[in-house]
């Protein structure tokens, strides 16, 4: 059990750590902050791909395991690459002209 | 060095990058470099997970990921800007999916209850943000009507909904191994999804993106619990966190709690008795042209109609000559002002228009006294002055845009119609009021044309 002790104390330490950070954030930058975190959420491709390449037969949590890494794989990098156009576009005066 | 302490270390410095991509994200100047940085973060942490012991064959993975990637970025590169909130929303219900089949995949013979607890989460999460992404992006795409939806006694089936979530809870923690449990719970987790955002309207759509965006890292936080992965629970909960912050300030900026705007479409609008008295006075493109060339600054307060209408970049062109004509030009944009946080912020950055030209509401309001003219494109509730005046008005208390206080305002509006509140618009009928009627675009180039004349 103590490894959840543990897990529990990153957790309460990011939350507290993600607060502050977004706290600051312009609201010009809402929406690529938004699209931003979006993808950061596709972090559970990790878990994913651990259960996708268990077995090398396809059982049927392979298959789950698969649609996870297909579903989290666009989330990641649709949401990424989406941001990254949307930020391309944030110019300031200087910039501009 | 064994390859689950090499991961272990991966981790470690993708957790800071990270922690260093939304800080830098944080400012307009370096938020390219942030979202790259993020980007690389996440790269590390999955080329770090493929040397996972546990992994012994690749190829299935190998053809998930490529035609995940094929398929992100085709519709990254050809999604209109315009049509980003419901984008945002589709992205956030795949990654809730993929947080549920994590929960489901991570079921094993022999897990203890704490583990059936966090795998519940998991699953209830994560379903509930993929069928209320769904339903969301429905919305705002126009595939669903926008307005809330309701039947008779919906109260009562969501209630019960949510007690069944929590008897499943204890029932399925105690045996997560039992397979009709966990249909059960699937079944409940998806289905409450559906419920909580059919009631929902489409103005309050940027609170319900937020809260979902939200709950996508709060489900990859669980799925972080249930198969023991610190890295998931870092990246989830700076999500989480990240989410709940931009929901309190969309609720903040309609001066409404959220439970208020979850749970409103269960309450009737209240009808006001409160009269407004005065005429709607209309005016032609050429005199607004008239009356815009005398102007030495204008203000622009764009709205969702400004993205229906697809106006950005007719609204930059205009700028630009009255500019030319030595006038300041700003622009003035309300917290919840289109479909989700940021939007009308990201549809000007689309059409040039530089970002220090774009006022936050509390830097606007101040200098409105001495603005010429105030033009009003497509935005309505969010310049109501009765929020401000008339007490008993649905909307009294949220903090508005106050247009009325500049010289002139010109209103572009397609008809009468009232905003989404279903209330008037005491604005339309002020003395320094007038209405410019038809499609924005259409009388941004009829004034356009003036001007370049």
């Amino acid at each position: 059990m103590e490894i959840y002790v543990f897990l529990a104390f990153i957790l309460m330490l990011s939350i507290y750590l993600g607060f502050e950070l977004i706290n600051k954030v312009p609201a010009t930058l809402h929406t690529p902050l938004m699209s931003a975190s979006n993808a950061i959420s596709g972090i559970t491709l990790l878990g994913a791909l651990i259960i996708a390449g268990r077995t090398s037969s396809p059982e049927l949590k392979t298959i789950i395991g698969c649609a996870a890494v297909l579903l989290a794989t666009i989330n990641v990098i649709g949401g990424y690459a989406v941001t990254d156009r949307m930020l391309a576009m944030f110019k300031n005066k200087k910039e501009s002209k | 060095m064994n390859t689950t302490l090499f991961i272990g270390i991966c981790y470690v410095i993708s957790a800071a990058l990270f922690i260093l991509g939304l800080k830098l994200l944080g400012s307009p100047a370096t938020a390219r470099k942030g979202n790259i940085i993020s980007a690389v973060a996440m790269l590390i942490a999955v080329l770090a997970t493929l040397l996972d012991q546990h992994i012994i064959d690749y190829r299935y993975i190998a053809v998930s990921m490529a035609a995940g990637s094929v398929i992100g970025l085709y519709i990254a590169r050809k999604v209109a800007m315009t049509a980003m909130p419901e984008m945002v929303a589709l992205f956030n219900g795949l990654g809730g999916m993929a947080s549920l089949l994590v929960g489901v995949a991570a079921i094993e013979i022999g897990i203890n209850a704490f583990i059936g607890f966090t795998i519940f989460l998991s699953i209830l999460i994560g379903g509930v943000t993929f069928t209320g992404s769904l339903i969301a992006w429905g919305k705002l795409s126009e595939n669903l009507v926008g307005r809330p939806i309701m039947f008779k006694g919906q109260a009562v089936v969501n209630s019960v909904t949510i007690l069944l979530m929590v008897i499943s809870c204890v029932v399925f923690s105690g045996s997560p191994e039992n397979t009709t449990y966990l249909y059960v719970v699937i079944a409940l987790a998806l289905a409450f999804g559906v419920l909580a955002v059919i009631p929902i309207g489409g103005a309050d759509m940027p609170v319900v993106i937020s809260l979902l965006n939200s709950y996508s890292g709060l489900a990859a936080c669980a799925a972080g619990f249930a198969i023991n992965n610190n890295l998931l629970i870092v990246a989830g909960s700076l999500v989480g966190a990240s989410g709940i912050i931009l929901t309190q300030i969309m609720c903040k900026a309609m001066n409404r709690s959220l439970s208020n705007v979850l749970l409103s479409g269960f309450s009737a609008v209240k009808n006001s008795t409160l009269t407004i008295e005065g005429e709607v006075k209309a005016i032609s493109a050429q005199d607004a042209y008239y009356v815009l060339e005398a102007a030495s600054t204008i203000a622009i307060i764009p709205g969702y109609g400004m993205a229906v209408a697809q106006a950005q970049h007719a609204v930059k062109e205009l700028q630009e000559l009255l500019e030319k004509n030595d006038a300041e030009v700003i622009y003035g944009i309300h917290p919840v002002a289109g479909r989700m946080p940021g939007h009308m912020n990201v549809l000007l950055a689309e059409a040039d228009v530089s970002y220090d030209l774009l006022l936050e509401m509390d830097h606007i309001n101040p200098r409105m006294e001495n603005v010429d003219v105030a033009i009003v494109i497509g935005a309505n509730d969010v310049v109501n002055p009765a929020a401000r005046d008339m007490e008993g008005s649905p909307i009294y208390g949220m903090p508005v845009i106050n247009v009325d206080k500049a010289r002139t305002v010109f209103v572009m509006k397609r008809s009468m119609a009232s905003g989404f509140a279903g209330i008037d618009n005491p604005l339309f009928f002020k003395d320094n009021t007038r209405m410019l009627f038809g499609d924005a675009k259409e009388t941004l180039s009829q004034l356009i044309r003036e001007l370049s004349n």
